[in-house]
Parts: structure tokens; sequence; C-alpha cells
């Protein structure tokens, strides 16, 4: 069936460096560093990017985070406590804008 | 409890047929093209520094990613005859490591005499050992026996959580690994300082990588002093090799290419420079050579001009052999490398 993604791009991504790779060259340095051990270990930063992965609901990332973070050490348990984090800050994301409506229906009621 | 491939009737039981899948692999190229192309082809020994017997392959446990496809219904061991002619070979050379694999090793009626043997000898000498072994009743002074010829424990444990545990391993595997490795630490194995040596071994519970040896070793520590109270030396992260039981894992659930393709992508020359076949030499439950235990599992002994046996044991012609390969090869050379010792790179 014909549809806008498929697994086998995610090893594509590469292709990306040819229509600018001096822009894909500084973005790919950066994504590097930005997962490097520093102050956070790989294995942190890797469940981070997962639960925006599933924040933002790239499959690509899923795919790929999902298994950086089972090689990085981590479990299911905790990889899916990191979706809920990712699903409890949209989620009252979502809520909080509620205070916008109130506001407005405060505004317009007698 | 799962089966053996061999109790089963399963077809991978046959190594004939495990090379036949290994060379059918459509998403990565010949391990010996990419070795060719990183310079390192004919792959050749070093010396040898451990001396490796695998004693068989009875087994108490059946691990869903068991190399051997050891379990209790074989019957494959190493005879006092063999284990002499393993002792007469090494008692000629100045190796200084000997390591005792199999099957559960300690329970080949020869285990012990090797042990001693190999330590009258000044060798240092491993047992890989898969720890519920130590609560067998008729095994009961087996840790007083290991910490008294001063034996390095190298105990597997995948995960310090009991489901990933027990999904690889079997049913209360966890547990029961977990009153073993509490019983090695009463006897002063893994603290520092009393020569008692206790590694642990991690090998991941699915089709993907092992994670970093050294930060998973800390995480590691950390949750099995909090949670249990347990401690150990090393943690040595070993990469699961698609051949026998892992191999039937990897076709049933149908990860089998995609995993071939995370090992060859994955692909690092200098592990391959340090993979441990080059200082290592295999002895089958036979006596047959090989240059490692996978090669010793998918039937392929050491090469010409080495001779093929324990009894004509030949340091000088072992000592710069090539080493026999296949595709399963690069379940050592991916990432930071893996080998019995951990990563190698």
């Amino acid at each position: 069936m014909e549809t806008y993604y498929h697994p086998k791009d995610l090893a594509k991504f590469s292709d990306m460096s040819k229509g600018s790779p001096q822009l894909w060259d500084k973005f790919m340095a950066y994504y590097g560093a930005v997962f490097a051990e520093g102050a956070l270990t790989e294995r942190e930063k890797a469940l981070i990017a997962l639960a925006v992965a599933h924040a933002v609901q790239c499959p690509y990332c899923i795919d790929a985070y999902t298994q950086s973070c089972l090689e990085k050490g981590s479990n299911a348990e905790e990889m899916t406590e990191a979706v809920h984090v990712a699903c409890a800050i949209r989620g009252g994301a979502s809520l909080v804008h509620g205070v916008q409506m109130r506001n407005v229906v405060n505004q317009l009621s007698m | 409890m799962e089966l053996t491939l061999i109790a089963r009737g399963n077809e991978l039981a046959s190594s004939r047929e495990q090379l036949r899948r290994l060379g059918s692999t459509t998403s990565c190229a010949a391990f010996e093209t990419r070795m060719s192309a990183a310079g390192l082809a004919p792959l050749t020994a070093t010396g040898i520094e451990v001396f490796q017997i695998n004693v068989g392959k009875f087994c108490n446990q059946t691990c869903r990613h068991c190399h051997v496809d050891a379990g209790p219904d074989r019957t494959e061991q190493m005879s006092r005859e063999t284990a002499q002619l393993c002792i007469r070979a090494l008692a000629g050379t100045d190796i200084p490591t000997v390591d005792i694999t199999g099957g559960a090793p300690e329970l080949n009626a020869n285990f012990r005499w090797l042990v001693e043997q190999a330590r009258g000898l000044g060798r240092h000498v491993m047992d890989r050992c898969n720890l519920s072994v130590l609560l067998l009743a008729p095994q009961k002074d087996l840790g007083q026996f290991l910490a008294r010829h001063q034996v390095e424990v190298v105990a597997s444990l995948p995960y310090f959580r009991p489901a990933q545990t027990d999904a690889q391993r079997g049913e209360k595997v966890f547990d029961k690994s977990i009153a073993a490795l509490k019983l090695l630490n009463g006897l002063g194995y893994g603290h520092e300082g009393s020569g008692l040596v206790l590694n642990l071994v991690h090998n991941p519970a699915g089709a993907f990588l092992p994670a970093q040896q050294q930060a998973l070793q800390s995480q590691f520590k950390r949750e099995l002093g909090r949670r249990h109270g347990i401690v150990f030396n090393r943690l040595y992260t070993i990469t699961n090799m698609p051949i026998s039981r892992f191999l039937n894992f990897l076709i049933e659930s149908g990860n089998y290419e995609g995993y071939m393709q995370r090992l060859a992508n994955a692909f690092n020359p200098a592990a391959a420079a340090a993979v441990m076949c080059r200082h290592t030499i295999s002895i089958g439950w036979d006596g047959t050579l090989y240059d490692c235990d996978f090669n010793q599992m998918l039937d392929l002994p050491v090469q010409a001009p080495a001779l093929p046996h324990v009894k004509d044991f030949d340091l000088a012609r072992l000592n710069h052999r090539c080493i026999a390969t296949a595709n399963h090869c690069y379940g050592c050379t991916a990432g930071a490398g893996s080998s019995c010792g951990g990563a190698t790179a």
C-alpha cells in the first residue's frame, strides 16, 4: 500500500546531504555533539530523545531511539515512563491553554 | 523449560544449515570482503593467551540465545582421557589462562579435576558459570571449591531486572541468579582485595547490540547494590552471535536480516583487529581444536597446517594459523567489539 512513511527511508536520511552538504555537515556535527556524553549520560539523552520523538510523533525517530535506548541499557519500563512524560506534557499543554479559554469566558460573560 | 533445537527436531540444529543461512544473507556483504577492505584478510593468530576448554553441551538451563544449543538433553561430555590430553598440552606451554566453559561446565564429572590440574600448573582459571548451577543440591560445595582454588567466576546475568533475565534464560532464573550471587559474595567473591574475582556477563535480551560496557557496568553496580546488596568486579558486554538458538530466534521473530544489517553497519576495523580468536585456542568436548567457541559450534576446526586435535597439540603451528571466518564473525566486530572478555575496542 502506498504511504507517505516508508521504514526503509530511515536508512536514506543521509540523502539530505545532497542538496546542501555544508548545512548537512554542520547539522550532523551538532547532532553528534548533542548526543555525546556530557552532564547527561548518553543513555539519559536517548531516553529524552525517545520522549521527544513521541511528542513530535516521528515514526523514524521512534524506531531509531527505541533501538538506541535498548542499546544503551534502558529497559521497556523506563522507556514507557519516558513516553508518559511526553504524554503528560502534551496533555498538560492542552489543559493549561484552558486558562485562556476561561479568561475569554470571564471577559465575555456577565 | 525451552527445548534445545535438537530436541525440537529444528533444522538449525545442523551447523551446515546455520552456515547456509548465514551465507545467504541479503543484507550485508560477505565478512571476508569487509575484512579485505579493512586490510585485515587473511585473519591470523598472534599467539595463544587463552586455553579455552568446552567440556560439553549438558546444561541445567536452555537459554534462548545459547550459541551451544546446550540443555539437559545433551549428552556430549568431555571424557577424563580427553581432559588428560588437554592438561598434557597445556603443560607443554606457558599459556597463562585456562577458560572452562560448556554447557554448564561444573556438571562435567571432570571439571574439578581440570581445575585442580590447571591450578597445579600455576595457570589462572576461569569458570563460565550460569549461576543457578551453584544452587543444585549435588553442587552445594561448588562455591567453596571455586574459592579454594581461586577460580575467577565469569557469571551470566543479562540484566539487573527479572523480566529481561527470565525472558532470555528461563522462568525464575533471575531469582536463582541473585541467590547464587549472594552465595558467592558471602564467600568473598566480588569484594575488592579478596583475590576472588567475580565478573558478570551481559548479553542483550533481544535483537540489538549491547550497551557501552563501562556505562552499563556502572548501571549494574548501582542497581544490583541498591536492590540486592550485590557486589562484583567487572561487567563484560557480549554481542549475541547469530548462530544456533539465537539465530533461530532471529529468524522466527522476523529480525534476522535486520540484525545482520545492524551488525554489518556497525563493523569496526579496530574491533576486527582485536578479535579474541587471534589469541585463543578453543578445545571441544571431543578434543577437536577450533579458533573460538563459535567456530566450534559451527564445526569449523582450525585450518591446516595447524593440527586439528589436542592429542597433536603443536603450539608453533597454532600460533600463526589463519583463522576460519564466515558471516557470524560480524558479531565480534560490531561497535565496541565483543569477546569472551567483553568489549575489545
